[in-house]
């Protein structure tokens, strides 16, 4: 189907391949290599993955998108035999994974395809150290080595320190990484990843991206990485299969998927990421930069706002409530007048935005306003802000959503569950006394 | 009162086939029986040869390291009433006949359990052998093996472990089953063999589950102690059943609140396990 082969021979090739579950699965198979629909055949079983065929570049992240139900997770565990396929075959390097079992199996997910797992698979019961080095144990690889490796693994992933904690010891994110390191540390040059994001909280999902970007560019690896939401599949894919009811409908780079949509399947899926109703404030927003404590005082905001060359100041109280905006100027006056008390001078409580409202309802805000504007949670809580620019990026074909963020901003992370460890790669400059405690 | 219309002689093909068994297995019977008899002696030796205060220091002790001092005090405050009732060499034989019949039921059965969870079709076995093992009343146990063992404690061991094996294998396989699906995929996908998962994952993950089997094993051990007593597996059974049959209410009363005290002595302690290496995987 698609027969782009390089110069570089494919770090794995799928060829027609087929999963029916059900009873009569080889029957499901033939029936539908004639031409019957997934429907027609459903009384032998459910076709769950019908007649895919794409090869995998190394070094590639290679992004597979569709609804739930698609047979996203049955096609990436067929990849490394987890699910034996009814039909086709899939080559690892040059070895057919459909051809082999057993031991012979078990050496290439040891040597060549690793995994990490949507709801992480931690071992409940070993340390995020034992769990980092998991792979190399089985690997058969030394104690003293294996530790000396998951370590530096976790510091890789921004873990240091950790290592003798339990998994549920983590938060989520932190959870995830584990999981990342304990692929990584098996060193194969495959990593699957079903929908290895989805259960992350969206700044902490953004932060991972970024992370596993950057890993990539660092590693090299080759990456199968599933998930259903848009946002990701354009940010970290280098080329996107979209699935529907089992088929792959089209392949090609974000680019192509975007301006030539092969189907009106695909093209409904991407009329949603340029129109501005899909993408909502939760999606875009950034890192708060300029938060201030009510608590805190007018010469705190100001030497806030001075640190990060803002001219205005968004205010929260204990919880994290976001509570109105200060400027500059009128904290100024406050300071002049000896005042102290922000409470006096808080404009546009009510101007805050829910995480869930959709970008196109925020441009008329947004014009108006010379602040970025602020979003919120269900609860109250400020958990992101919106830009003027980052709306008109978001307008653009590709989505900025997670581009925006790339630039790494000094100051406050409100919003972030694990503030209290982030790691070297989204590190901060740490912040002046002043501003929101958090 | 016989049935006219058709009558089908079950319980006559069993007494033929039991014959049969007795005629042709004799000679392996005869193994069980001492294997069994030689495992409970030592053990009653060991729990009735030393005085009665060493023996309570010891499962004070064992209470403590286990549970805490409150069970320990406990411990020491039930078993010297015991003592007191005059039942502490009763008590022990009891003891150690529960042991015994716990630790063979546990060796059966929880192996059975990890097959069970690993193949739906030794599933399909197991689970009504062990319904069919579990609701056969305790007693009909009691005529086959008699009849091939004798009078004796082994007969009441015997009869313990049949009775006793369906937790075992049922707890078993429902902890290796309910261990998250996806952890155990990562131990394949990362080239771990099926026997190194079952170690390493599905048996520590299961392990608090399996411990409430192992729980239940012992708690309806020591319910068959009492019917043990009745073919002379001696012990507070045997007390209990002369108490019956002569109508003697305080020896009775003091064998049946020995029995109370065993329970919730045994109890405590294995649940106590199951609970501490919960406490490990959280
Ligand atoms: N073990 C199984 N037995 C029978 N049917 C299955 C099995 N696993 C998956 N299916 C079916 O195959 C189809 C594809 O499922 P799959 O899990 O691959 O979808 P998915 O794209 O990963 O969806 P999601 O986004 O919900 O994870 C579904 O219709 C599902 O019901
Ligand atoms: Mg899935």
């Amino acid at each position: 189907m698609n027969s782009i082969t390089g110069p570089p021979s494919p770090a794995l090739r799928v060829t027609n391949a087929f999963k029916v579950f059900g009873r009569k699965p080889q029957e499901a198979v033939r029936a539908l290599k004639d031409g019957k629909s997934r429907k027609d055949v459903a009384p032998m079983g459910t076709a769950a993955v019908i007649d895919a065929s794409f090869e995998v570049k190394p070094g590639e992240i290679f992004v597979v998108m569709g609804l739930s139900g698609s047979g996203k997770s049955t096609l990436i565990r067929m990849l490394n035999g987890l699910l034996p396929m009814t039909s086709g075959s899939v080559h690892v390097g040059d070895t057919d994974i459909s051809k082999i079992s057993g031991k012979r199996l078990r050496q290439v997910r040891q040597k060549s395809v690793s995994m990490v797992f949507q709801h992480f698979a931690l071992l409940p019961h070993r340390t995020v150290l034992e769990n980092a080095a998991y792979a190399l144990e089985i690997q058969g690889v030394g104690k003293k080595k294996r530790t000396e490796q998951a370590t530096k693994m976790l510091e890789t992933v921004g873990l240091t320190g950790w290592g003798d904690k339990y998994p549920g010891q983590l938060s989520g994110g932190m959870q995830q990484r584990v999981g990342l390191a304990r692929a990584l540390c098996s060193e194969t040059d495959i990593l699957l990843m079903d929908e290895a994001f989805s259960a992350l909280d969206p700044l902490i999902r953004r932060d991972m991206q970024e992370q596993l970007a950057s890993l990539q560019a660092d590693l090299g690896k080759t990456i199968i990485f599933i998930t259903h939401d848009l946002n990701e599949a354009m940010f970290l894919g280098d080329r996107i299969a979209v699935m529907r009811d089992g088929e792959i409908v089209q392949i090609g780079t974000p680019d192509e998927i975007l301006t030539n949509p092969a189907t009106e399947y695909v093209a409904s899926f991407v009329r949603d990421v340029d129109r501005t109703r899909v993408l909502t404030a939760g999606s875009v927003m950034e890192n708060p930069r300029a938060v201030v404590s009510i608590s805190g005082g007018a010469r705190a905001a100001l030497l806030t706002m001075r640190q990060q060359q803002t001219s205005g100041a968004f205010v929260i109280d204990r919880h994290r409530n976001f509570r109105g905006i200060v400027t500059d100027r009128e904290v100024m006056a406050l300071v002049d007048g000896a005042g102290s008390d922000l409470t006096e001078i808080l404009t546009r409580a009510d101007d805050a935005v829910s995480t869930e409202t959709a970008l196109n309802d925020l441009f008329g805000r947004s014009v108006e306003s010379n602040t970025p504007l602020p979003v919120v949670d269900e609860k109250g809580r400020l958990v992101g802000a919106v830009a003027r620019a980052t709306l008109l990026a978001a307008l653009g074909n590709v989505p900025s959503s997670t581009d925006a963020i790339q630039i790494v901003v000094p100051g406050q992370t409100a919003g972030s569950d694990d503030g209290s460890q982030r790691p070297e790669i989204f590190t901060q400059e740490p912040s002046g006394e002043a501003g929101g405690t958090l | 009162m016989a049935n006219d219309l058709f009558r089908i002689p079950v319980g006559k093909w069993a007494e033929s086939a039991l014959d049969w068994v007795i005629d042709n297995l004799g000679v392996f019977f005869d193994g069980v029986k001492a294997f069994f008899a030689q495992f409970y002696e030592g053990l009653d030796w060991v729990l009735t040869a030393p005085p009665f205060w060493a023996v309570i220091v010891v499962l004070a002790a064992l209470a403590f390291w286990l549970k805490g001092w409150k069970l320990a005090l406990g411990s020491i405050v039930g078993f010297l009433l015991i003592y007191g009732m005059n039942q502490w060499e009763n008590a022990m034989h009891s003891l150690a006949l529960v042991l015994v019949a716990s630790v063979v039921a546990v060796i059966i059965s929880v192996p059975l359990g990890i097959a069970a969870a690993k193949s739906g079709a030794v599933s399909g076995v197991v689970k009504p052998v062990m319904d069919f093992l579990q609701t056969m009343p305790a007693f009909v146990y009691l005529i086959p093996v008699l009849l091939l063992l004798g009078i004796g404690p082994v007969p009441g061991i015997v009869a313990t472990i049949i009775f006793a094996l369906a937790p075992g294998a049922r707890f078993t396989e429902l902890g290796i089953r309910s261990v998250d699906s996806e952890v155990v995929e990562a131990g394949q996908a990362f080239g771990a063999s099926p026997m190194r998962i079952l170690r390493q994952i599905q048996i520590p993950l299961a392990m608090p589950t399996i411990m409430a089997g192992i729980n239940q094993i012992i708690m309806l051990s020591l319910s068959m102690v009492v019917i043990a007593g009745m073919v002379g597996a001696g012990g507070l059974g045997g007390a209990v059943y002369a108490a019956l049959t002569g109508l003697n209410t305080p020896l009775g009363v003091e064998s049946g609140l020995s029995v109370v005290i065993l329970a919730i002595f045994l109890d405590r302690v294995t649940a106590s396990l199951s609970r501490s290496k919960q406490h490990v995987a959280a």
